[in-house]
């Protein structure tokens, strides 16, 4: 029984025509001469107990460097002691998102008051020290922790600025119009890695002497402005798909500019555009490496001083494999996380 | 009659770049009077009633609703606004909003009413359309002659002294017009200020007090609705009438 719904269904699936039964089986082919050799490489004959890379006697992958050195691909050099103030921060962050999920449409408001801006302020003073707390400077920061700390901070910042040019792109007011058009072309004009070297070693150049900015702080800073030029083009998109009669009926309900936007303008662009933001928030999540070149080392920076630690030499590919992992995870649950968005809001419009 | 003039447009011309939409338009229209307007397409009937709540800015004469002239600053615009109602051919209610909540949004942001009071106000006006089972619906799951329905409650919830329909019930289909303009009836039998454009002669004869005709910008012709339809003096009226009866 169960063979012949598998024949059924392979039969409408994979083989219903003489191109799709190539295609299909090239893609068996594939899998077949590099799915095993993968599995035998990451499972079956890797090493995942000791120590020591001598531990490390097998074929497969040396899983014991991941081991080692997980803390400081997590966390960076941020001192030991207190990485429970790291944890903290996250872990607020991850239930208050959770709790999004359970309550009721009204108490989301709330909580996303709260993300933007309470949280911010309370991861940073738990990040960064304070009240007492022994202060840990940025430099210290690193690992999976940085590159999530500029992928919240990108998304935080640039999601508001980003909806703001877009309207600001539609404005009626020459200066406002051309001032978001210069804006938004100057940002999306230049790549990510300039942006990153101007702020890092350019910017502290123009400043008057005595002021200091954090370089980490700079550095994400100028992430966010990067990006909230991909999302005022992304909003725009969606704001220009909407009717002239959503407009007019605001107006005509005596609804000023801001509160026809706010009320009606803006939910209803954005939902349209929704998987658009996820794919530039995910393209900002894995832009964040590029920090690597300012001499900043999230996590894989971090992959890279351990290979190049000479009792860890050749454990490129394990590193490697493993930033990746972590990578698909975060993208696969924001980009998941958006096609709940997107489902629900369009039930809702039925 | 010596009722209070509620509306007055004074030479009122206005152009889209070169093309002349408004031609020295004069309008007086008095406390709870019922003004019809109707015309070919494109003679700027929307237009017109689109300038009286500046959806359309005017270039030449002056517009006046009650004490307000309008003019470029915000106040007087969301003063004229916040007393004209109007309704659109496609309904254009807020498709991310509960009925109800396209009814309250209005009160309880520009009225800043409390929320409680905006509710008992929006299910006061869509019980008055009877709509009031479907209060909790969104726009997509009502009918058109509904959707239209809640956006006449919609407006009635800002309660404004004047209301303004463009060709309320050209989207809808046969069998709903009839809904739509019972409510309207009612609203005019209420004593509402309403200036209708619309082709629907059968609802101007028993509801309007005067008719206007407007042809390329123009009015060309304004009566009382039982002169308009028993003796209309220009040809493009006739010709207008004999095509639509
Ligand atoms: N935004 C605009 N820009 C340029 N021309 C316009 C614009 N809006 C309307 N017009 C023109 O102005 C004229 C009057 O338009 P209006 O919508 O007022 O006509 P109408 O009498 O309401 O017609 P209908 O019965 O088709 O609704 C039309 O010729 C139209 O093409
Ligand atoms: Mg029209």
């Amino acid at each position: 029984m169960k063979i012949k719904n598998l024949a059924n269904w392979s039969r409408q699936n994979l083989f219903s025509s003489w191109y799709n039964s190539l295609i299909s089986l090239f893609c068996i082919y594939l899998i077949i001469i590099t799915l095993p050799p993968f599995i035998d490489w990451a499972f079956l004959s890797a090493t995942f107990d000791g120590n020591l890379k001598t531990d490390c006697k097998t074929s497969g992958a040396c899983w014991v460097f991941i081991k080692v050195w997980f803390e400081k691909f997590m966390y960076g050099f941020y001192p030991v002691e207190n990485i429970w103030r790291i944890n903290l921060s996250f872990l607020i962050l991850i239930l208050s998102i959770a709790a999004s999920f359970f309550v009721r449409d009204k108490f989301k408001i709330y909580i996303l008051f709260f993300l933007i801006f309470i949280f911010p302020i309370i991861a940073f003073i738990l990040i960064h020290g304070s009240f007492g707390m022994q202060i840990v400077e940025s430099r210290e920061w690193g690992g999976l922790a940085l590159t999530f700390i500029l992928a919240i901070f990108g998304i935080i910042f640039s999601f508001p600025l980003g909806v703001l040019l877009a309207l600001g792109r539609r404005s009626e007011l020459p200066v406002i119009k051309y001032f978001s058009i210069c804006f938004i072309e100057f940002w999306r004009g230049i790549p990510l890695i300039t942006v990153l070297f101007a702020a890092a070693v350019m910017f502290p150049l123009l400043l008057p002497a005595d002021t200091y900015v954090d370089k980490t702080l700079r550095i994400a800073i100028g992430i966010a402005i990067f990006e909230s030029a991909y999302i005022a083009e992304v909003v725009r998109g969606g704001l220009q798909s909407l009717p002239k009669g959503q407009y007019d009926a605001a107006r005509s309900l005596g609804m000023g500019y801001w509160k026809m936007n706010f009320f009606i303008i803006l939910p209803q662009a954005i939902k349209t555009v929704i998987p658009g933001i996820a794919n530039t928030f995910i393209a900002l999540l894995k832009d964040t490496p590029l920090i690597v070149l300012v001499g900043m080392a999230e996590i894989l920076g971090m992959i890279n001083l351990a290979k190049a630690n000479p009792y860890w030499l050749g454990m490129a590919v394990e590193g490697y494999v493993f930033a990746a992992a972590i990578f698909w995870v975060a993208s696969y649950f924001l980009s998941s996380y958006s096609q709940r968005l997107e489902n629900k809001y369009s039930t809702e419009k039925k | 009659m010596n009722k209070e003039k509620v509306i007055e447009l004074n030479k009122v011309n206005k152009w889209y770049g070169e093309f002349h939409v408004l031609k020295d338009i004069d309008l007086s229209v008095y406390q709870g009077e019922k003004i019809i307007v109707c015309g070919p397409s494109g003679s700027g009937k929307s237009t017109l009633i689109r300038c009286i709540n500046r959806l359309e800015e005017h270039q030449e004469g002056t517009v006046r609703v009650r004490d307000t002239i309008l003019d470029h600053h915000t106040q007087s615009i969301e003063k004229i606004r916040s007393e004209v109602g109007m309704v659109f051919q496609q309904f254009n209610l807020f498709p991310h909003l509960s009925i109800l909540d396209n009814c309250t949004l209005a009160p309880s942001w520009v009225r800043k009413m409390p929320k409680k009071d905006a509710e008992d106000l929006a299910m006061k006006y869509l019980t008055k359309v009877k709509i009031d089972d479907q209060a909790l619906k969104f726009p997509g799951q009502l009918s058109g002659g509904q959707q239209q329905r809640a956006a006449i409650a919609r407006a009635l919830c800002m309660e404004p002294k004047i209301m303004l329909f463009d060709e309320p019930t050209s989207a809808l289909d046969p069998e709903m017009i009839k809904e739509v303009l019972d409510v309207m009836t009612d609203l005019a039998k209420a004593g509402m200020t309403m200036i209708v454009v619309s082709h629907e002669m059968a609802f101007a004869k028993e509801v309007a007090d005067r008719v206007i005709f407007m042809d390329e910008g123009s009015i060309v012709e304004e009566k009382p609705t039982a002169q308009f339809f028993s003796n209309p003096e220009n040809e493009r009226t006739k010709l207008f009438l004999s095509q639509i009866l």
